[in-house]
């Protein structure tokens, strides 16, 4: 797998292109403007974390024309989303989906933030409070204490 | 011959890093300062050896030793010189070799601090270091030799990848490295605490310097990496949440804690076991980053080798500290002593909320970059975790620390009044909301976000620079008076008030971005590209032939509503050896923004497909980091912070010490 993928990232340094290209704009901008932002949830297949709208790889460059084509034949973002994902798999996603599998990625933020919480709390609470005053014999230590200091 | 000292060098380094391991753990369990004044000198003559060994492998880079693999491999007799010396840790072996270069270095440091640090501390935290550059010795000795000679040599070298053939590559790993492992002293010292069994306010004093300094370097290690991406990769993002950059956000938002709770535990005497395992876990994830990076999990241009092996031993190295210093913790840290007590709304509550949000922030990073990974192992599934998915998480949880901010610096230690800080706070808000309104209307219709966050940066800036206010002037106080008093506020106030308004820059530098403006277009020789008010007109392209590479410059004039600004060049390379090519954007700043200019295919009739992008005060991005990282310097020359100054907490003995 590693080696397949070292090969695919040689690949994507050779055929470089760049991001967008002038010949793959819609000539319709609002198509375009959803094209491009469906392309930017999506993973360009062969790089590290870069969005197909973003990365110079020719594989990027298919999936955008795919994107268009898609939304140009009148498929709504969704079904453009998941014809990608049936056919690459959920790895094309940027956004994983929320579900059994996912469960613990999504959660996790708000769990760390409760637990964390629920700790602060609890170690402020099991800790000894501060004495609200001081009891006959240590006021008595306190002005022995004081006098000293103004013998001194 | 040198090639060859410099591996004996390396070797001898393993040895005497043994005997700084062994020799003062004994002395400073037997209590015997014969032996524990071993420490200082092994971990100098260690810090000597791996030195000359570093320079024996940057002689070989420079004279082009191609009877050296490593040299063969990453470098050309035709390449500049700065990329020959840089080059020697543009690789995987030559970068492990800057690690322990600089693991020494801190020992050393702590090795020569001998009159700050109380002996049975600093045998034992050298000790501890010493146990960290035997284990990456052993990894360098063992499985990433860079001193492997080639029989027969080869006549010429492989070149270094061409996209690290850039000043970045001269600044963005020393400043990396300085940081990460500079948190290592941290952890060192955190672990002899708890050997010692023994932690108090003096240890915080210690230790805070350098973790502030650790800190500082990460920052403008992590803005480098930033802003080097952001111009050679062409398109003019500068943060992916890539593994490898989230790697080195984690030990940042660790380090940030600790950095805070270092100031609970110094001020106060509390927080010691939070902050004592903060210091593990910071360290454990420079750890956990090393691994990531260098052992082929990822792929990306940092990771340069693919070798198993390596990455099992990077393994073994991670679980024997992470495991060995969190059993440690758990084993002693219930023996340490509570110290300072303090209300809820207080300067330290806050300081804990603070920690709370920005170890969450840490964990979501952290489950965002191994989840994939961890999930495919487990049942094979690929999933991507990407820029979404930390949107949704990351800066909902940034964005209620960033509104604290200014509450935690105005609170009062051990008890503080909330509506009495928010009063404080009345100017700071007000004028944060008129600029956020002026922002809407100014950009009337534009993306929300921007004048938000734009509002969010102005308090930031204008919270912080407020404790300055407050601290200095009251009604009615002759400005001069004030302004003699505002000088005279400790170092380390000035620090954190600037290190904060940096995070506003940040902050603001950020939001702006969404008011980018791009343009894409195929044009030929004089045809124009517009981006918002700019445009770009091609001039001319001109071939050029470099020792190492051949590239078309594209000369661009820039316009700003018709007004000439000047011309930049954008260009197409291609590194010969290699046959690999890389784009370079052609960037004019104006003001704190920029024009960005990215070249694509060159078209058989001549034209060029150009990509324009206009970017307001996107510098600030940066600006702001290295302001945060200014702060942090700032606050390292408080002489209060390193010499016995009067403080509340109770201080034994060893403190009447100057802690430098």
């Amino acid at each position: 797998m590693r080696f397949v993928l070292s090969l695919l990232a040689a690949l994507v340094f050779s055929a470089s292109a760049f991001a967008v290209q002038p010949d793959e704009v819609l000539k319709d901008t609002a198509l375009e403007k959803r094209a491009r932002e469906i392309s930017s949830g999506l993973r360009c297949l062969v790089c590290q974390n870069q969005s197909i709208d973003d990365s110079d790889a020719q594989l990027a460059k298919d999936l955008r024309v795919l994107v268009r084509e898609r939304l140009v034949a009148g498929d709504t973002d969704k079904q453009v989303e998941s014809f990608l994902v049936q056919r690459y798999g959920e790895f094309v996603l940027l956004k994983p989906t929320f579900g059994a599998h996912t469960l613990l990625l999504w959660l996790t933020p708000a769990l760390v933030l409760l637990l964390g919480g629920i700790g602060v709390y609890a170690a402020m609470r099991h800790r000894p409070r501060p004495a609200a005053a001081l009891d006959a014999e240590e006021r008595k230590a306190l002005e022995n204490l004081l006098k000293r200091n103004q013998d001194a | 011959m040198i090639v060859e000292a410099g591996h004996f060098a390396l070797a001898l380094a393993l040895g005497l890093s043994l005997i700084q391991f062994i020799v003062p753990l004994w002395g400073a369990r037997a209590n015997d300062p014969v032996l524990m004044s071993v420490g200082p000198v092994t971990g100098l003559a260690v810090f000597v050896c791996i030195a000359f060994s570093f320079l024996a492998l940057t002689v070989a880079y420079v004279t082009s030793d191609f009877s050296v693999v490593n040299v063969v491999e990453n470098s050309h007799s035709a390449k500049p010189l700065i990329y020959k010396i840089s080059g020697v840790w543009g690789n995987h072996e030559g970068s492990m070799l800057l690690w322990v270069l600089i693991l020494a270095l801190f020992g050393s440091v702590v090795a020569l601090a001998k009159d700050s640090i109380p002996m049975r501390l600093q045998a034992n935290t050298l000790a501890v270091q010493a146990a960290i550059t035997i284990a990456f010795l052993l990894f360098i000795l063992l499985t990433s030799n860079p001193f492997t000679r080639l029989i027969p040599a080869a006549a010429e070298g492989q070149d270094l990848n061409p996209l690290l053939q850039d000043p970045g590559l001269a600044i963005h790993p020393p400043l990396l490295y300085i940081g990460y492992v500079g948190f290592s002293i941290s952890f060192a010292f955190a672990c002899a605490a708890l050997i010692d069994g023994r932690i108090d306010a003096v240890w915080a004093r210690i230790v805070r310097p350098w973790t502030l300094g650790a800190w500082a370097f990460l920052t403008l290690g992590i803005a480098m990496g930033s802003y080097w991406a952001y111009y050679e990769l062409g398109w003019g993002g500068w943060w992916f949440w890539d593994p490898v950059e989230n790697a080195s956000l984690m030990p940042w938002l660790a380090g940030t804690a600790l950095l805070h709770s270092t100031v609970v535990m110094e001020k106060r005497d509390a927080l010691k076991v939070w902050t004592i395992l903060l210091a593990i876990l910071t360290f454990s994830l420079s750890l956990l980053g090393t691994f990531l990076v260098r052992s082929g999990v990822l792929t990306s241009v940092h990771s340069f080798a693919v070798d198993p092996e390596r990455g099992t031993f990077i393994l073994g190295i991670l679980i024997l500290f992470i495991g060995g210093s969190l059993a440690l913790f758990a084993w002693r840290a219930p023996m340490l002593k509570q110290g300072g007590l303090f209300a809820p709304v207080s300067r330290e509550g806050a300081l804990v909320v603070n920690n709370l949000f920005l170890a969450t922030a840490c964990a979501t990073v952290l489950i965002g970059t191994l989840y994939p990974l961890a999930l495919e192992v487990v049942t094979g599934e690929k999933i991507s975790v990407g820029e979404p998915f930390f949107n949704l998480t990351f800066i909902p949880l940034i964005l209620p620390l960033l509104l604290l901010l200014p509450f935690g610096q105005t609170l009062a230690w051990k008890r503080g009044n909330f509506l009495g800080t928010a009063q404080r706070l009345y100017a700071v808000f007000g004028i944060s909301l008129l600029a956020t309104i002026a922002m809407f209307a100014f950009e009337y219709g534009g993306p929300v976000a921007a004048p938000l966050g734009i509002g969010l940066g102005v308090y930031l800036i204008l919270g912080s620079l407020n404790e300055i206010v407050t601290r200095s002037w009251a009604k009615g106080t002759p400005l001069s008076v004030a302004w003699r008093k505002a000088a005279n506020l400790p170092r380390s106030t000035w620090g954190t008030v600037i290190a904060h308004a940096g995070v506003g820059l940040t902050v603001i530098g950020i939001a702006a971005t969404a008011w980018g403006v791009e343009g894409l277009a195929t044009v030929k020789l004089g045809e124009r590209i517009k981006a918002g008010d700019y445009e770009a007109r091609l001039e001319r392209v001109v071939p050029r032939t470099e020792a190492n590479y051949r590239e078309d410059a594209a000369v661009f004039t820039i316009y700003r509503q018709g007004h000439e600004l000047g011309t930049l060049e954008s260009m197409k390379r291609l590194y010969v050896t290699r046959g690999m090519p890389t784009t370079e954007a052609g960037i004019m700043t104006v003001g704190l923004g920029q024009v960005y200019v990215s070249l694509g295919e060159v078209q058989n009739d001549g034209s060029v497909g150009v990509r324009i992008y206009y970017k307001p005060l996107v510098l600030l991005i940066w600006i702001g980091s290295v302001v945060m990282a200014l702060g942090g310097g700032i606050s390292l020359t408080d002489r209060r912070l390193r010499i016995g100054a009067p403080v509340r907490a109770k201080i034994p003995a060893a403190a009447a010490v100057p802690a430098e």
